[in-house]
């Protein structure tokens, strides 16, 4: 509901322009309590984190640990876990696409066909998810089931063999991570989808461009920031996500989330946080690489 | 272009959007229809057959009630917090003009685009740190939610803020009202769908974080991660009598705030 607002909210407008804002220090005022939070509980526990990944992996919770700057943890973790990191990054980057090839017609659909059922489609594009993420994904393992009829058609249309399963494979993953994920391709799509003016698409026909030129020419280039912007908003929480790998996956699909929670859980607080660490690292990299080359800087 | 030819064209589009709108109900069938299912034995989820037993004894499996209340508390307390700070800094980043504002609203964004499982574990870093890993408990679950929904509350407003029509205030302003005036009786009512929006999104995130609050629990038990626990043993039908009311009670609340909005477009 509130993102249907604000996109539509942001869609409709533009920023506020420079004169029309005040001086003074009372927007600091303002600020302050919430960028306080944000600094004491966000910006400050991303130094512990670091400061956590270099003790000494000996110590434990009970004896404490000695901050002996233990560089070697990051090779440990990458040596022990580079397989369940590199699966993280394909499976939240195979799902991001299918969220594209899924999300792309859905938005448009809202966008330019929908007429007056725009806003009740928008309600429907979220309201699958005022039930929980858990609840959610545990009802994908009974989707995909052994017994369950979409093995069975697989089945029956020979696309899977007669042994053949979904639950507890790399599909059922992927599969749990594309659905838990859609709508934070959709609602952004759909907001650069919706500033488009229209009568730029009937300049194309009328210019004798086929659908597919006006489409690859217009459309597609006019939305690109919704698409990085979904993409990035699928492919992050994506990838440090362990809860489909774990209610619809099994011991060979496990993600870096997986690892970190276990980890944690075992008390290898110094190996867990060296791992949250590369993760993050690597999240942000591969973030400004890619804004870069989409050319859409100014998003963030 | 043969007249059918041309429909189909017209209405691909249409069609597959609504396919992928199929899609994703498909699973929420699921959580009503087994909401309603007597399940065979203990460790069996799948439809077995037709009871309204779930649903008369919701309270049933031991200890889901009280995560559910305890969710509910932290939810509402998380959802106060992050509104009234989250307000204040969409109005202070919007309304006003000051220097290091392009990094404020950068630095707003960033918990959004950090991967819950790093938020988490930095933040039982801090805790640790700070000589709480005794004391986590109601106390650390509060201050990371509050922390989550405080990015989501900033974005929110701050749109409903950005398309605002400044001239309206303008026009209080020409007619004698003074700044507080303009303000209580201008400016908030309009924010105000915002805001609400705002806290009803607040809540929906806070009563299902899962990956954040797990790190930072301590004993406790949020509802989500009641469910996490009942998904190694064995589901209780109950969980699905839960999400069945979570998706409609916000439903409902989504469609009475369209509704509303309609009619004050049209008055």
């Amino acid at each position: 509901m509130s993102q249907v607002e604000a996109i539509k909210a942001e869609a409709e407008t533009g920023p506020t322009p420079e004169a029309e804002r005040k001086r003074g220090w009372v927007g600091y005022l303002l600020l302050l309590p919430g960028a306080l939070w944000l600094a004491v509980f966000f910006v400050v526990p991303l130094f512990s984190l670091v400061s956590t990944s270099l003790y000494d992996p000996a110590g434990s919770l009970e004896t404490g640990y000695q901050m002996t700057g233990y560089v070697a943890n990051y090779t440990t973790v990458l040596e022990d876990y580079s397989e369940q990191f590199i699966r993280s990054m394909v499976y939240a980057g195979l799902a991001t696409l299918i969220c594209i090839v899924l999300g792309y017609p859905l938005a448009y659909a809202i966008a330019f066909k929908a007429g007056r059922w725009k806003n009740l489609m928008l309600v429907a594009v979220i309201a699958p998810f005022f039930t929980s993420f858990l609840i959610r994904t545990i009802s994908w393992q009974l989707l995909l089931a052994d017994q369950g009829w979409i093995v069975e058609t697989l089945k029956f249309l020979h696309i899977l063999g007669p042994d053949g399963h979904l639950l507890a494979t790399p599909v059922a993953v992927v599969t749990g991570i594309t659905y838990n994920f859609l709508p934070f391709m959709v609602l952004p799509l759909y907001a650069s989808l919706e500033k488009i003016d229209p009568r730029l698409m009937e300049a194309g026909a009328d210019l004798y461009a086929s659908p597919f030129t006006t489409f690859r020419k217009i459309t597609l280039p006019l939305s690109m920031p919704g698409l990085v912007g979904g993409t990035l908003l699928t492919f992050i929480p994506a990838a440090g996500d362990y809860i489909n790998a774990q209610l619809l996956g099994n011991t060979q699909t496990q993600m870096v989330g997986n690892v970190i929670q276990k980890l944690f859980d075992g008390g290898s607080y110094p190996e867990a946080a060296a791992l949250s660490v590369t993760l993050m690292v690597v999240i942000v990299v591969m973030v400004l690489l890619y804004v870069r080359r989409a050319g859409t800087e100014d998003l963030l | 272009m043969t007249r059918v030819g041309r429909w189909i064209g017209e209405h691909l589009v249409l069609g597959i959007g609504l396919l992928v709108l199929l899609y994703m109900f498909v699973p929420i069938a699921i959580v009503i229809g087994m909401s309603f299912n007597e399940p065979a034995s203990r460790n069996s989820y799948s439809f077995n057959q037709f009871t309204l037993h779930n649903w008369a004894n919701p309270c049933e499996p031991i200890g889901m009630c009280d995560s559910v209340v305890l969710s509910i508390q932290i939810g509402l307390l998380a959802t106060l917090f992050a509104t009234a700070l989250g307000t204040l800094m969409a109005f202070a980043l919007v309304r006003h003009r000051f220097r290091g504002r392009s990094v404020a609203n950068v630095f707003t964004f960033l918990p959004m685009a950090s991967p819950e499982i790093v938020m988490g574990s930095s933040l039982l870093a801090l805790f640790v740190a700070g000589g709480l890993a005794g004391q986590l408990g109601f106390g650390t679950i509060l201050v990371a939610h509050i922390l989550f929904c405080l990015s989501f509350v900033v974005v929110t407003v701050k749109a409903r803020l950005a398309g605002l029509d400044p001239r309206l205030e303008q026009a209080a302003m020409d007619l004698y009202a003074n700044e507080w005036q303009t303000f209580w009786r201008v400016t908030f009512p309009l924010v105000f769908p915002g805001i609400l929006s705002a806290a009803l999104l607040s809540f929906s995130l806070s009563f299902d974080d899962f990956i954040i609050t797990n790190l930072n629990a301590g004993q406790e038990v949020t509802f989500p991660m009641f469910v996490w626990g009942a998904a190694q043993r064995g589901i209780p039908p109950q969980i699905n009598v839960v999400g069945t009311v979570m998706f409609l009670v916000a439903l409902g609340l989504v469609l009475a705030g369209e509704v509303g909005s309609r009619r004050r477009a049209r008055a």
